[in-house]
């Protein structure tokens, strides 16, 4: 079955409504109009660049190219996880353990799907490689993000709770580990909710799309399993990983809080 | 014996502070808000940095692990925190009902929700938790801040008592009778950290 193609002229129209919409809210004065249309150029502008370098890359297939294009997912990431953050580390290691947390997470997650499950070959086939790497970081990303944020803002909220369980004795680990455990469960509880709903109350866009495509549903439905699979898994290694990694920065050789760290 | 030993002890911008206690001594400090007291103790149990020499029976902090010493070295801050929602899941195991009666506390408040408990019960009780440790050093922040006469003479009798059988004890405070009553020597600090000990608190 071949697929429908959009052409260009159908994007414009289907920008229509969407500009209609902006008009609508100029005209209640709900101060949304100029963010949405700047939110729509930009989508435009970034989804046909991802296109064109996507298409150079799938049709030059060299390990490079994925490589090049899958750092240049990764510094996204880790940009947008320090982006998200109410606290930071100084000294760029709010960036670092991000970074780290994703690629040893991400990666190794993508790396086993390509090799062990979808066994593409070459394994770093862009076609596969990239997709796959972008749903698994995407998610990865948020889990990161949210482990991190609740465990430092926690942490400066709760300092005095955390210094009083220090002074009884306790090691640093066991004075946070409440709170550890309190930012991995907020880090999965979007994912845990999404493998909860999926495919009831919504449809995942990778599916839709596929089965848009002509896929067979069974077919389409499979690949989405897996992906739910390891959205799952690299979100819960990668905070699991930045958490802990992060715990530890908040205190010094002497298991002293050092909230002088964040800023 | 010298038992506890401080010699130029300077940390966040305070000091050098010297000083020395003897087995079951109770020695008191006293000094304007923001002189550097509270942020004393702390690094005295090693919770903030600091350079100098700390030692407690030839032993310094460095050599063994930060919570070790902290079990010896115990620092009570003014204000007690309580994280769990039961009092008793805060004790490692139940103090004794002489201590807790020796306090005018009732033997059923660990049973008791934290929420029931007045600020001067969290006092009295995140005393006995820090006395839990049988620490060598007790460190106080103004103990008796949420207490009334009866239950201060209390507390104090009480730290006394436990200092009878060896502990140490530096006590912080802004009141000079209660020094009088419970400490055997001194130490005022001035703005900044200038520590100088006394004869009298009057």
């Amino acid at each position: 079955m071949d697929v429908i193609a959009l052409s260009w002229s159908d994007i414009l129209l289907a920008a229509l409504p969407l500009t209609a919409l902006a008009v609508f809210f100029a005209w209640q004065r709900l101060g949304l109009s100029r963010a949405l249309m700047i939110g729509a150029v930009r989508t435009f502008i970034q989804l046909a660049l991802v296109g064109v370098v996507l298409k150079g890359v799938f049709q030059n297939a060299r390990p490079l190219w994925t490589f090049c294009f899958s750092m240049v997912m990764l510094a996204a990431g880790t940009w947008e996880v320090t982006r998200r953050q109410h606290r930071r580390f100084v000294a760029g290691w709010t960036v670092g353990l991000a970074a780290l947390g994703l690629f040893t997470a991400g990666f190794t997650v993508t790396v086993f799907a390509l090799v062990a499950l979808v066994g593409v070959r070459p394994w770093w086939s862009p076609q596969y490689a990239i997709p796959l790497l972008g749903m698994i970081l995407g998610n990865t990303m948020t889990g990161i993000a949210l482990g991190m944020d609740t465990l430092t803002q926690n942490a400066w909220k709760q300092r005095a709770v955390i210094e009083n369980r220090l002074a009884l004795g306790q090691s640093a680990s066991e004075a946070v580990a409440d709170l550890r455990r309190e930012s991995v469960r907020t880090a999965m509880t979007p994912i845990i909710n999404s493998l909860a709903v999926c495919g009831i109350v919504s449809l995942p866009g990778m599916m839709t799309g596929q089965i848009l495509s002509g896929s067979d549903p069974l077919a389409a439905v499979r690949y989405q399993m897996m992906i739910m699979y390891l959205i799952a898994t690299g979100a819960g290694f990668g905070s699991l990983l930045t958490v802990q990694l992060c715990a530890r920065r908040l205190f010094d050789n002497r298991e002293r809080l050092r909230l002088d760290r964040l800023r | 014996m010298t038992a506890f030993e401080v010699k130029d002890l300077s940390y966040g911008g305070f000091g050098p502070v010297t000083f020395a206690m003897r087995e079951g001594e109770i020695v008191g400090v006293s000094g304007p808000s923001g002189c550097g007291k509270t942020r004393l103790l702390r690094a005295l149990a090693d919770m903030d940095p600091w350079e100098g020499t700390i030692a407690l029976q030839g032993v310094a902090p460095a050599t063994i692990p930060a919570n070790h010493w902290r079990r010896r070295v115990a620092y009570v801050p003014a204000e007690s925190q309580w994280w769990f929602d039961g009092v008793d899941e805060h004790f490692s195991h139940a103090p004794e009902d002489a201590d807790l009666r020796a306090l005018g506390l009732e033997p059923g408040v660990l049973g008791w929700p934290v929420a029931r408990l007045s600020s001067g019960e969290k006092q009295r009780l995140g005393l006995l938790r820090s006395l839990m440790n049988q620490p060598a050093v007790l460190l106080l922040d103004e103990p008796t801040a949420h207490l009334d006469a009866a239950h201060t003479r209390a507390l104090e009798a009480l730290v006394a008592g436990r200092c009878a059988t060896g502990m140490m004890a530096l006590w912080v405070t802004h009141d000079p009778e209660q020094l009088t009553r419970v400490a055997s020597r001194g130490y005022r600090m001035a703005a900044g950290g200038v520590w100088k000990e006394v004869d009298t608190w009057m």
